[in-house]
């Protein structure tokens, strides 16, 4: 069996890569597949403690982290829509309107 | 297993029951006041189920909900939020053109999530109430589409909230993996019994950690504030009152009930921590006020520095004999800064005018502090209850600011951080540099001020001055109320 650290270890290196790529990237798409990343390497690590622990709780939670970000993505898409309706664009370098 | 005790949560069932009818109804109501009405009728019985509930306790959904004296005195605070939110947008969305029925649906799930977040007795449900609070609010940040300020703040809130979540999310994982359950309660137990050098307490002190960066996104901490003046900005006015009291009301009971629940054990590495923090956050949202000109802006930033006058009461969350009562002064300054915050807010509202080009989001007038010249002569009454509300920012008498400044600084006194609350006075001082401005600016320019004058409206911040006025003569019932809704947690 694989130890539990290979996987906790994966998981903070997804956790980092996303969170990286939320500061670099500047297309708010991939940002948002960044934060995807994010929540599915919080996933990752829980499914592991909760295999090594044998508790259900914490699949639950995996389910609604699922759940959740799926709703995320419906209000994140639509957003980002409705700006490429307007801006033509959805750089978010071009999304310069507010600043002070 | 035990029977489910619905009336732990019941004024959260019977919003949430009637936010899915309202959605139902709006399709057949031509006027949406009609609907506007009916939400905060909603809000109105959900109110008064929970004032019922006051001195009631218990647990249900097998400990993952709870109900005492905190969550019925923050739950009231945010229901009567959420009819003040509901007064400032009733004419506001007809005169912007943006008047759509979902407009008060959403509101409502809003407060449901942040009801929630003041129950929750488990990580999971404080998870679930965040994204239940949150995502109705990215899509009101965004609702006067097709104006391209308020998509581009819909968007940021939006991208920048669930990057916070992920850190949340991520936070309660390893929480999670250390303590091997998400209940807050077995997390005491378990988090005390982890013994220093294990790896079990380096994952808790790490999962802590991402959790106070998460939460501290979603009441606007610096340095996690950089969404707060742009969204605050872009969304619509009204939006902007509701998230701003809201959205931190629901933010600091979730950091209140995980931390000073959950992780007592961490005090003497998260202490440090918060109390670095709220430092930062008083003096960058106070000194960057001062540069703004944009009145949405400038109430942004003071939003940021309040944010961090009310993490203070925090602090001392490890202290066993000064917790209860600072964060009963914390409780006070949630009150005394929603109502204060309504009010400002309104002011704002009734100044806005329609004008300018929607798609370039340019040309919207009436919201240059400039435009606030010779309010003083042409609206008395409307000066005066600005006056009141920028001193109750900065924390001069006779206003509920300044009670509820000196319940925060005495406290902090008290858990013996003297530096914490010199940096409160000495960060005060500053704000009335910026807040005083535009007092002086409604008095004494000359300027011909174009107002709206509607009846909720006029109601909101003539009520929020007056309130904001009589309680702080008389604090102490309130002050007592948050005492008794805080003496059972701890």
């Amino acid at each position: 069996m694989i130890p539990i650290n290979y996987y906790i270890a994966l998981s903070a290196i997804l956790f980092t890569i996303g969170a990286l790529g939320v500061l670099v990237r500047r297309n708010p798409l991939i940002i948002f597949m960044s934060i995807e990343l994010m929540l599915n390497a919080a996933n990752l690590a829980i499914v592991a403690f909760t295999r090594v622990y044998q508790i259900l709780e914490g699949q639950i939670f995996v389910f609604f982290v699922m759940t959740v970000a799926a709703a995320e993505v419906a209000v994140g898409l639509a957003l980002i829509v409705a700006i490429f309706r307007t801006k033509h664009s959805i750089n978010i370098d071009e999304m310069n309107n507010l600043k002070g | 297993m035990p029977p489910l005790n619905f009336s732990i949560i019941l004024p959260l069932l019977v919003l949430t029951v009637w936010a899915c009818l309202l959605l139902l109804v709006d399709l057949f109501v031509k006027n949406k006041g009609i609907t506007a009405l009916l939400a905060a009728l909603g809000l109105a019985i959900s109110l008064g189920i929970t004032l019922s509930q006051v001195g009631a306790t218990g647990t249900s959904f097998n400990n993952m909900v709870v109900l005492d004296g905190f969550s019925t005195f923050v739950n009231a605070l945010l229901l009567v939020s959420g009819l003040f939110g509901i007064a400032l947008a009733y004419g506001y969305v007809k005169r912007m053109g943006i008047e759509r029925g979902e407009y008060y649906t959403l509101l409502l799930f809003s407060v449901v999530g942040m009801m929630l977040m003041a129950q929750a007795a488990d990580l999971i449900i404080v998870f679930l109430a965040l994204e239940m609070l949150s995502i109705p609010l990215y899509v009101l940040a965004a609702f006067a589409r097709p104006n391209v300020n308020s998509e581009e703040a819909g968007l940021k809130y939006f991208l920048l909230g669930a990057f916070s979540t992920g850190f949340v999310v991520y936070g309660i994982a390893l929480v999670f993996g250390a303590t091997r359950t998400t209940s807050l309660a077995g997390i005491v137990s378990a988090a005390n019994a982890a013994s220093s050098g294990t790896s079990s307490l380096l994952l808790l002190t790490i999962g802590s950690a991402l959790i106070l960066v998460g939460l501290g996104f979603k009441v606007a901490a610096v340095p996690f504030h950089m969404w707060t003046p742009d969204v605050y900005q872009g969304a619509p006015s009204a939006v902007t009152a509701f998230m701003a009291a809201g959205a931190k009301i629901a933010g600091f009971a979730a950091l209140l009930r995980v931390f000073s629940l959950a992780f007592p054990s961490l005090a003497s590495d998260i202490t440090p921590i918060i109390a670095v923090i709220s430092a930062l956050t008083m003096i960058v949202g106070n000194i960057i006020a001062i540069a703004q000109t944009n009145i949405k802006r400038l109430l942004a930033y003071s939003s940021i520095a309040h944010a961090g006058y009310i993490l203070m009461a925090f602090v001392p969350y490890g202290q066993k004999g000064v917790v209860a009562t600072s964060v009963a002064a914390g409780l006070f300054y949630l009150v005394s800064y929603a109502l204060t915050n309504f009010g400002a807010w309104a002011v704002v509202i009734a100044l806005e005018k329609a004008e300018g080009n929607p798609s370039t989001g340019s040309g919207q007038r009436g919201l240059e502090i400039a435009d606030y010249a010779g309010i003083g002569r042409k609206h008395p009454a409307l000066a005066a209850a600005m006056t009141v509300f920028m001193f109750s920012l900065t924390g001069i008498p006779p206003t509920l600011g300044f009670v509820g400044k000196f319940y925060l600084f005495r406290a902090a006194i008290a858990g013996q951080f003297y530096l914490l609350a010199v940096i409160g006075v000495l960060t005060s001082l500053i704000s009335a540099y910026y807040y005083l401005r535009v007092v002086v600016t409604m008095y004494m320019r000359e300027g011909e001020p174009e107002t709206t004058s509607e009846p909720w409206l006029n109601l909101t911040w003539g009520l929020a001055a007056v309130l904001t006025v009589i309680v702080s003569l008389v604090p102490a019932p309130l002050f007592d109320w948050a005492s008794q809704a805080v003496l059972k947690l701890f």
